[in-house]
């Protein structure tokens, strides 16, 4: 930007003859002036914004720094315990174990919904206008917009013993392995899982499919003349002009993963045992209910940076995809 | 595009079946909302008489009218106050690009990703020093907050790509910079603004943890909040906590179906910018 505003001084410079120097100096001198007033205006509307962002979010950030470092219970005075909590961390299975349960997570809540979505995008492209593919855009987007909560609920009624998907595994002949889903040791992760998959598949699918019909469809009649299959159309054209738009879906269910509470805090309360416990609970019940704000502060911090750290990297793949 | 016959077919099977797994939650609630309050119906069976009654008792008990007023007055407290700073913001940065701009914009940005867990411990102490702990306003306020980085984020992302040709006429022609925002970026802005409301419109509604954290009284949260409530009170009575869902999805899935593009074409959009 700066380099522009030079490029444009040098120009102007450079058509302005001996006795138009005086003039041209104080016409910069106004630009500057004004440039100065308009940074003024500018700050001031900034102001509102920024003055709720430091004091809800910038705040508490440094706070929950500031606590993680502390034995405080809330109430009492607080006392210092350096890098403890963060000790903790690592020492106790139940809040390490919360953290490896939210990269479980990532399995069923961005693996699956991206792997499905890129597959269905890919067959249904060819008919992306017509009425049936424009109808299940609608249907497909419903999860995305019903509170998670709503989602957990629907889905704790269809995983239970009677629940409709056991009614459909009996009907299919599976019914030996029927079971209450969310409240066995071995499936309540993985059932978690599956809401979470369920919510983030629709806008998955949209997204890839929206990111194929901007590709250039020349390129897929040449790689048809060169006798390239299905597959290799898939793999050689659209994956990689498809890069983005991975990267997008894949930012957002990881966020999601990582991040979930709503779900997990309906469908299974963290159970059976801690089998479905996550970060975000955790800090919940740490803070709230086992009055331990520091150890829950530690656990908050690291959360955010997990999230930084698979988030960032991420990003990355998207700039290079741009270029 | 050409595409052969049997391609079409699979095609259209999936997407059926596709959308069968989307709607048959919603199904399955439904017919299970229709059998008789306190029974045990299997997931998904016809109930021999229809008891639409559940929906007027759950409509009772979970005090709908009270849940729909607590949370339109917050989504009042929240939408227009966050797009309004929200869009000053980012015209400032922008399109005024003020010295030091970057650093405000890369300041915004490091609450792009954030959890919501991450700040909610000290929330709770600051909205109880505050002394707003189990009002309206403990969910309002942070919420204002919480969305300015991609409030500010979308907004500067769309003004910097407006051209600077129609600015620069209107200076020219003396207008001062409020005028600018207001009469000429304003009306432009109205696309981006649009997708921006109806992004921290759902995003409240649907809000969970603050309202859980910060509000006791389900009849002061927003929908999901109110829900959330709801389970725990009446989780043992299916019937009727299927009815009491549906009534609290209705609201959202209403307003979905009339306004579709612009829900679709906001969320593929947010996506894509967040």
């Amino acid at each position: 930007m700066s380099q522009q505003r030079l490029d444009r001084t040098d120009a102007d410079s450079r058509e302005v003859t001996a006795p138009d120097a005086e003039a041209f100096e104080r016409r910069r001198r106004a630009l500057r002036a004004r440039r100065l007033r308009r940074g003024w205006v500018a700050w001031a509307l900034v102001v509102p914004a920024a003055a709720f962002y430091v004091v809800f979010v910038l705040k508490p950030i440094v706070l929950t720094v500031q606590y993680s470092f502390y034995d405080w219970d809330g109430v009492t005075a607080a006392s210092w315990v350096g890098l403890g909590n963060y000790a903790k961390l690592l020492q106790d299975p139940e809040l390490g174990g919360s953290i490896v349960h939210a990269f479980e997570l990532i399995l069923y809540f961005s693996f699956i919904p991206v792997a499905l979505g890129l597959a269905t995008a890919a067959i249904i492209r060819k008919f992306a206008t017509s009425r049936i593919s424009v109808v299940s855009r609608t249907v497909l987007f419903l999860p995305q917009i019903i509170p998670l909560v709503a989602a957990g609920i629907m889905w704790t009624w269809l995983l239970s013993t009677d629940g409709l998907v056991n009614q459909v595994l009996r009907a299919v002949g599976l019914g030996s392995i029927t079971r209450a889903w969310l409240g066995d040791f071995h499936t309540a992760l993985p059932a978690v899982g599956v809401i979470g998959a369920w919510v983030l598949f629709g806008l998955c699918m949209l997204l890839l499919l929206a990111g194929m019909t901007k590709i250039d469809p020349s390129l897929y009649e040449a790689a048809r003349i060169d006798g390239a299959g299905a597959w290799r159309e898939f793999f050689s054209i659209t994956l990689p002009s498809l890069r983005q738009e991975v990267g997008v879906c894949l930012t957002v269910t990881v966020i999601a993963a990582l991040a979930s509470f709503d779900i997990v805090y309906i469908s299974t309360q963290g159970g059976p045992g801690n089998a479905t416990l996550v970060p975000g609970l955790e800090i919940y019940y740490l803070a709230f209910f086992q009055r331990q704000v520091g150890t829950a502060s530690a656990l908050a911090v690291a959360l955010m940076l997990l999230v930084l750290a698979v988030v960032l990297p991420l990003q990355r793949l998207n700039r290079t995809g741009d270029s | 595009m050409i595409a052969s016959r049997r391609e079409l077919w699979l095609g259209r099977v999936l997407l059926v079946v596709l959308m069968l797994v989307t709607v048959m939650p919603f199904v399955s609630l439904f017919v299970t909302a229709l059998h008789e309050s306190g029974t045990y119906p299997p997931g998904l069976a016809w109930p021999e008489v229809l008891h639409w009654s559940n929906f007027a008792t759950a409509f009772q008990s979970a005090q709908m009218g009270k849940l729909l007023v607590s949370s339109v007055l917050i989504e009042l407290g929240v939408v227009p106050v966050a797009l309004l700073i929200g869009t000053l913001a980012g015209f400032a940065i922008g399109h005024l690009r003020p010295p030091g701009g970057r650093w405000i914009f890369l300041a915004f940005l490091l609450g792009l990703t954030l959890p919501f867990e991450g700040v909610i411990v000290p929330l709770y102490y600051q909205i109880r020093d505050m002394g707003l702990l189990n009002t309206r306003w403990a969910i309002i306020l942070p919420l204002i907050g919480l969305y300015m980085p991609f409030a500010v984020f979308w907004m500067r992302a769309h003004f910097v790509n407006m051209p600077d040709d129609v600015s620069e006429a209107a200076r020219i022609d003396g207008a001062t910079t409020w005028q600018l925002f207001w009469r000429i970026h304003l009306p432009l802005s109205m696309p981006a603004l649009s997708s921006l409301g109806i992004l921290m419109f759902l995003w409240t509604w649907n809000q969970f943890l603050l309202a859980v954290v910060l509000v006791d009284d389900p009849t002061k949260r927003t929908m999901a909040g109110a829900l959330g409530a709801f389970q725990g009170q009446w989780g043992t009575d299916i019937p009727l906590l299927c009815a009491g869902s549906l009534l609290i999805l209705l609201p959202t899935l209403v307003l979905f179906v009339v306004f579709q593009r612009q829900f679709v074409t906001a969320l593929l959009q947010g996506s894509v910018k967040g």
